[in-house]
């Protein structure tokens, strides 16, 4: 007899490598695109507030897990990407106190205080624009934040001018610059290409689930061009909907957050559609500018009851 | 390793490895100085004994551990047993260890011989339980549901094993006459071959129906091959032979049909030994020969923190002690280095949907594993289709929080079990 001491767990013996860690950092990845381009139209205050709200958000979730005393979770990505969405949705003049209190709401009160990763019901980056936006309403009027900006494209945030000054007052933003960036926005949200960009190459990885997205952006085309149908005169069309405000960045980046986001295949059809077409109404019809927040949040809370509807499983008796 | 794929868009295939070319024959491992035999049934205090330290024993010898019980191994060597110990298996099992000191001259036990002239249903019963294979006797010669499909599996339904394809290649004669034997003995109407999609031509002389079997894993797993092949669906909580039809390995037919061929009862079994390097090597060993020996004839080293296996990658057993015996239901011993060997962590759920993906019997795992960490075993089983599980274990491979959850799904189900014995004692 030897006594050797060999490691025993349970089966499979096999793991496919995938971690938690991978998948965040891979979709931070996929954001550098859109934040880069962010970063060289504002310049540096959008550094700032991108390093801020990373920096934070990690430090945040460093506080809780020490006040929890629950083992150290900021290697997995997770606060980090949550920093980082928080930024590229807000304004790149967005004063540094409020960078920071975004970042706590974002990790504490959207996600650490119902268990941390995984137990979130909403998406905590929407969770904190949301209040931040309820709060400070001028911090997130775009036109009035990038006053001092000088931009060799119409400085006039898009939706806004939509809203308050007609479809007469957008015509000038052509498809091809939205798509460039050449428009006001948040730091993050505006240069769609890189928006797409990151999202497909999300998707042909796997780590957003694409029914989510598509269906987001099939919804925002679909209600838009109901709209557009029914009053040409009055509504925007498809195309300037899906480049403005924050739909690309919803659809790929924001509706596909997993824990707020169903698993089944037509549940992820419903809560993408859904989000994407309540965008459309509370744009065209509500009294907010954008709606993509919103219609995420609201999409988040029917996302239990919709993840209800489920495959019958093999050998199920009823 | 099975590594997650670059693209990620579809859910990943994971294929079983078949063996095209005629195989080499097994190596045979040398018989080895002790043995041990794993007794089924729990270990206690007897007046009756029928077997204690010091006894000695014949190859073939039927042994029982107390008078009054019908539990039997078969002595796989010639020797003296050397000591009788409880030993406990995985989820509560409890196994008595019979050791024994194998002396060389070897004598074949006779008793075989003289039932095979008798009946051959009570040969088969009482003698070949524990044949390499381990022919699943208690449905077979059981009191349940009678059995009117055989389907005889050509391929192991755990990845990587090379066992019973093996077996299907080298030795079809001896299954095609394990066949006919169990349906004469036991009355069943049809036999099915389970074969893998690419290798299914070139029997049709074995006097069996042939079902191809997707070379996708879990395809060869029973409820599976019940589904897919046989278009039949198990209902949640019940299993194959509840609805008449019992599976068995193609070692277990291949084995029956020699043993009635030579009168002697089969004691050798094939096994799949898969080295650090991943590696298969087919050898053969007596049954009862600590895994140590095959190691050393094989020139495996096994150090510390390395990871002996006994079955397969995914559903396998960890075991010890590297003196761990080989089982008649022993198809593959593998070796894992201790820089190869994933752990599970203790992260929650983040809902990424890999699981959902893959998992063959539509299972919504997310909501499972929920109930499932919480100890909620009875809400698991009632709303989230814990019995639906076919025991796969491809939930636990993809899950990215590393989460057990296949260890979750068979802990629900056994403690389940533990439940409603202890409530069925309440009640008496």
């Amino acid at each position: 007899m030897n006594n050797k001491k060999f490691i025993v767990s349970h089966a499979p013996f096999y793991h496919n490598g995938s971690r938690i860690s991978a998948r965040s950092y891979n979709i931070i990845g996929a954001t550098l695109p859109a934040v880069l381009m962010g970063i060289y139209i504002y310049g540096v205050p959008a550094l700032g507030v991108v390093a801020l709200s990373i920096s934070s958000a990690m430090l945040w979730e460093l506080l809780m897990n020490r006040l929890m005393k629950l083992p150290v979770t900021i290697g997995d990505g997770n606060a980090a990407l949550i920093g980082m969405l928080f930024a590229m949705l807000v304004p790149a003049t967005l004063p540094w106190w409020a960078v920071i209190t975004g970042t706590f709401i974002a990790i504490v009160i959207g996600q650490q205080i119902f268990g941390g990763i995984g137990s979130n019901p909403f998406n905590p980056v929407i969770v904190a624009l949301t209040i931040l936006m309820v709060s400070w309403k001028n911090l997130f009027d775009f036109d009035n934040a990038l006053l001092n900006y000088n931009f060799d494209f119409v400085t006039l945030y898009p939706l806004a001018a939509l809203k308050h000054f007609g479809l007469s007052s957008v015509e000038s933003f052509t498809p091809c610059a939205l798509l460039m960036g050449q428009q006001t926005g948040g730091i993050g949200a505006t240069f769609g290409l890189g928006l797409i960009l990151g999202g497909i190459y999300l998707i042909i990885r796997g780590y957003i689930r694409w029914e989510i997205a598509l269906s987001f952006l099939a919804g925002v085309l679909f209600a838009a061009w109901i709209f557009q149908m029914s009053d040409p005169a009055a509504y925007a069309g498809p195309v300037f909907h899906l480049l403005t405000g924050y739909t690309l960045i919803g659809a790929f980046f924001l509706a596909t957050e997993d824990s707020s986001s169903p698993v089944n295949f037509l549940p992820m059809l419903i809560y993408g559609a859904g989000a994407g077409i309540m965008t459309v109404l509370i744009r065209n019809i509500g009294v907010y500018v954008d709606g993509v927040l919103l219609a995420i949040l609201l999409m988040n809370l029917v996302n239990p009851l919709l993840d209800k509807i489920r495959p019958k499983a093999l050998g199920k008796v009823v | 390793m099975i590594k997650r794929a670059f693209w990620g868009v579809k859910s990943p295939q994971i294929k079983y490895e078949l063996l095209h070319d005629t195989p080499v024959g097994p190596r045979s491992i040398l018989p080895s100085k002790t043995v041990t035999l794993l007794l089924p049934g729990k270990y206690e205090q007897k007046d009756k004994l029928a077997l204690c330290a010091g006894d000695s024993v014949r190859t073939g010898q039927k042994i029982r551990h107390y008078e009054d019980d019908d539990a039997y191994v078969i002595s796989s060597v010639t020797g003296t047993v050397i000591s009788v110990e409880p030993f406990f298996g995985d989820f509560g099992q409890s196994y008595t260890a019979i050791t024994i000191s194998v002396v060389e001259n070897e004598k074949i036990d006779d008793a075989f011989a003289a039932a095979c002239s008798d009946s051959v249903r009570n040969a088969v019963t009482d003698f070949l339980a524990c044949v390499p294979g381990k022919p699943p006797m208690e449905f077979l010669a059981g009191s349940g549901t009678p059995i009117h499909t055989l389907v005889i599996c050509g391929m192991d339904s755990d990845l990587m094993i090379a066992t019973n394809q093996h077996i299907i290649k080298t030795r079809i004669d001896a299954v095609a006459r394990g066949i006919k034997i169990l349906k004469d003995a036991y009355g069943i109407e049809k036999a099915i071959i389970a074969l893998p999609r690419d290798l299914v031509s070139g029997f049709g002389h074995v006097g069996a129906q042939l079902i191809a079997v997707d070379t996708c894993y879990p395809s060869a797993n029973h409820r599976m091959i019940m589904y897919k092949a046989l278009k039949q669906v198990v209902p949640a909580g019940k299993n194959c032979e509840d609805l008449g039809v019992c599976f068995i390995s193609a070692e277990a037919a291949a084995s029956i049909g020699s043993a009635f061929e030579k009168s002697e009862i089969p004691l050798t079994k094939t096994i799949t030994l898969i080295n650090k390097d991943r590696e298969k090597i087919m050898i053969s060993a007596r049954i009862g020969t600590p895994a140590s020996d095959i190691f050393k004839a094989c020139d495996v080293t096994v150090n510390e923190r390395d990871r002996i296996i006994f079955g397969g990658p995914m559903t396998g057993t960890a075991v010890f002690s590297e003196d761990h015996p080989v089982g008649p239901d022993t198809d593959a011993i593998i070796v894992q280095d201790k820089n190869e060997v994933t752990l599970v962590s203790d992260y929650p759920c983040i809902n990424c949907g890999e699981c959902i993906r893959i998992c063959p019997a539509g299972i919504q795992i997310n909501m499972l594993v929920r109930f499932l960490e919480a100890g909620e075993y009875q809400t698991a089983a009632d709303e989230y289709d814990l019995y639906s599980c076919i025991e796969c274990g491809l939930c636990s491979l993809v899950c990215e929080s590393k989460i057990p959850i296949f260890q979750y799904i068979r802990l629900a189900k056994y403690e389940l079990v533990r439940e409603k014995a202890a409530e069925a004692i309440d009640d008496e």
